[in-house]
């Protein structure tokens, strides 16, 4: 389960999370919508402290991931993004091998057991529908693959290092419609195992893959609820400006 | 109107390029002719002729038994396939042991004939003579300088006489040498400035630390020689008790400073070319900082390493001055650090003003230039290559 409490995220002077609270619950689909520079994405990598990359930043409130505030002095950061796993907007393939892209967690954390980590290969692309175009070329550059398969590289990369929740930052917004619902079918499996919060441009996408949704506007959470509810019934005005596309 | 104006700076800049290109092939071509002229030279000094007596059977010597004969390393003529008898050489300034100057005639005209009598009575003479002067003698045949001479000789003493000696391997051995030591120093240091420089240093000190860096590079390399002379040269000797300071080790530590400006900036810029999503994606699946600099950072940016790395290279072995400075020298084949050395271009740099133009000196230097220039050319193209390969994604 993965909770934040009036959460206030700075960029500098920029306040570009204001008092942001909610829950998430496991086995679910979390999609964020809202506007470009509305904190959304910010708010996604809260999660795994991505933005503890980005200089002259600061966090206040608390961000809990199974109860524990992953922002307590004594959280080891490396460990905690084992467990938060993370896809990002662009295919971000290491200047590797297909079969070296997803050993890498594996390697990193110090597993030297050949068996093991083939084997592990070979779950995670099962996992990220990936394992079928793949198979006879596990020795090839990951950047030979196409731009959706490279997505689903990154995803089973991030499948192999087990972890219990998964970030997708506009997973699909560099790909084409098929390699996008590829993507889309994939989240839906995925859920079974994975607790998946998921940033999205794409109004469609959200109403298809997720269970709750997040509208998010000018750094403010405007409306959580049910993804029918957001779609169909929307509770605020600026909800439902936005997913009728008056504004946005 | 407008039209032809273009039409005009269209035209200026062809003119432009096609004279720069010709310019440099010029040069190139006059660079490899003068060179290549080398090997029409012969090996006796000009002017001069080598003579034995009549029965001697030998004709011809090879470059390198002449100076060993007039070094009186090399004393009987069956040592070169002749009769066993001991040489004697004989240069045209003994003759004023045997004769004094009134006997010569008013033009010398007698100095043949007298010559031709210390031929007559000396057996295993050798005789360096002027050919104006030749006596009535056997001339060795004097054959062209050879390839071997040149790319296989291990002396380089172009004022030798009766036979220069222009043998490459000390030059290029000494500029190896130093060149490799100051790559091996610069290496490291380097690049373990630009992986702290692009990983590890804040924005601030980055700010510091590059344009100082990147100003090293604009000293001229003359002032890097004198600091090595007054300072590094006399630390060198007292530190190490060396008998001069000026040695391999003074001119790699002077090259491998030289050196580092260009691998530092290169291999940082490089390395910070490394895009940000690949860095996040490693810190994603829980790699730690140095994991990530080793495994993806280097991986991917090492062509551009590479280039850095032969870059720094290149520099080191074209550099002229600083070495001249402090390396001390001394054309021999280095065995240690701690021998004088010289390199290709401070040779060129040092005797290309005392040789006389068209001569055989003058043509050897211009043809240690030609390697010099193919040496560096290799270099640059290498580097070119290395720079242009994409990550191939098998690291």
């Amino acid at each position: 389960m993965l909770e934040t409490k009036e959460i206030h995220f700075y960029y500098g002077a920029f306040h570009a999370l204001k008092n942001i609270s909610m829950t998430m619950d496991d086995h679910t689909v979390t999609a964020f919508i809202g506007p470009s520079g509305c904190g959304k994405s910010t708010f996604l990598r809260l999660f795994n402290r991505m933005n503890d990359l980005i200089p002259d930043t600061h966090l206040t409130g608390q961000c809990l991931i199974e109860g524990q505030d992953i922002y307590q002095k004594t959280v080891d950061v490396t460990t905690l993004r084992k467990k938060v796993g993370m896809v990002f907007q662009k295919p971000n393939p290491f200047p590797k091998s297909i079969f070296e892209n997803v050993a890498y967690g594996l390697r990193v954390d110090g597993i030297k057991d050949k068996n093991f980590i083939r084997q592990r290969v070979e779950e995670s692309l099962k996992g990220a529908a990936l394992w079928e175009e793949v198979k006879d070329q596990l020795k090839k550059p990951a950047f030979e693959l196409s731009g959706g398969q490279q997505q689903r590289l990154c995803i089973a990369r991030a499948l192999a290092i087990e972890p219990s929740v998964i970030l997708m930052d506009e997973p699909a917004s560099a790909l084409d419609p098929i390699s996008t619902s590829k993507i889309e079918d994939l989240i839906h499996s995925l859920k079974e195992k994975y607790t998946i919060v998921i940033v999205t441009h794409n109004m469609q996408q959200a109403a298809r893959v997720s269970n709750k949704t997040g509208f998010f506007m000018l750094g403010e959470l405007i409306e959580f609820n049910d993804t029918k509810k957001i779609f169909l019934s929307p509770e605020k005005e600026a909800t439902q400006n936005y997913i009728t596309g008056r504004f946005g | 109107m407008k039209r032809i104006f273009e039409r005009i700076i269209e035209f200026a800049l062809i003119v432009c390029g096609t004279i720069t290109t010709l310019v440099i092939l010029l040069m190139v071509i006059f660079l490899f002719k003068e060179g290549t002229g080398f090997f029409r030279n012969s090996m006796v000094e000009k002017g001069y002729a080598l003579c034995v007596q009549e029965e001697n059977p030998v004709d011809e010597l090879t470059s390198a038994q002449i100076k060993q004969i007039f070094d009186y390393e090399i004393e009987n003529w069956n040592e070169l396939g002749g009769n066993n008898e001991a040489i004697t050489p004989f240069r045209l300034e003994e003759i004023f042991n045997r004769y004094p100057e009134e006997e010569w005639g008013e033009n010398y005209e007698l100095l043949p004939g007298k010559l031709e009598e210390i031929i007559n009575e000396t057996p295993g003479i050798i005789a360096f003579l002027p050919v104006q002067y030749l006596p009535k003698a056997k001339i060795l045949h004097d054959e062209h300088l050879l390839p071997d001479d040149f790319f296989a000789g291990s002396e380089w003493i172009p004022t030798a006489t009766p036979a220069p000696q222009f043998g490459l391997l000390p030059l290029l051995m000494g500029t190896l040498w130093v060149s490799f030591f100051a790559i091996l120093i610069a290496l490291p240091l380097g690049l373990g400035v630009a992986i702290y420089l692009s990983e590890l240093a804040g924005a601030r000190m980055r700010q510091f630390l590059k344009p100082a860096i990147e100003l090293l590079a604009g000293i001229p390399s003359v002032v890097y020689g004198f600091f090595g002379l007054v300072v590094l040269v006399p630390l060198l000797q007292k530190s190490l008790h060396l008998p001069v300071g000026e040695t391999a080790l003074a001119g790699s530590l002077i090259l491998a400073v030289m050196a580092l400006p260009t691998i530092i900036t290169l291999a940082e810029d490089a390395m910070r070319n490394t895009p940000q999503a690949i860095r996040e994606a490693s810190l994603g699946l829980g790699a730690n900082h140095w994991q990530t600099i080793y495994r993806v950072v280097i991986p991917y940016s090492i062509s551009g390493i590479s280039a850095a790395v032969v870059l720094g290279i290149g520099r080191a072995i074209g550099e002229t001055m600083a070495v001249l400075m402090v390396t001390g020298n001394a054309a021999v084949i280095p065995h240690s650090l701690f021998d004088p050395v010289r390199t290709i271009p401070a040779t060129i740099a040092a005797e290309l003003g005392e040789a006389p133009a068209g001569g055989a000196h003058y043509q050897a230097l211009f043809l240690l230039g030609c390697i010099l220039f193919i040496i560096t050319m290799l270099i640059s193209i290498t580097a070119e290559f290395i720079s242009k390969r994409q990550p191939n994604g098998l690291g």
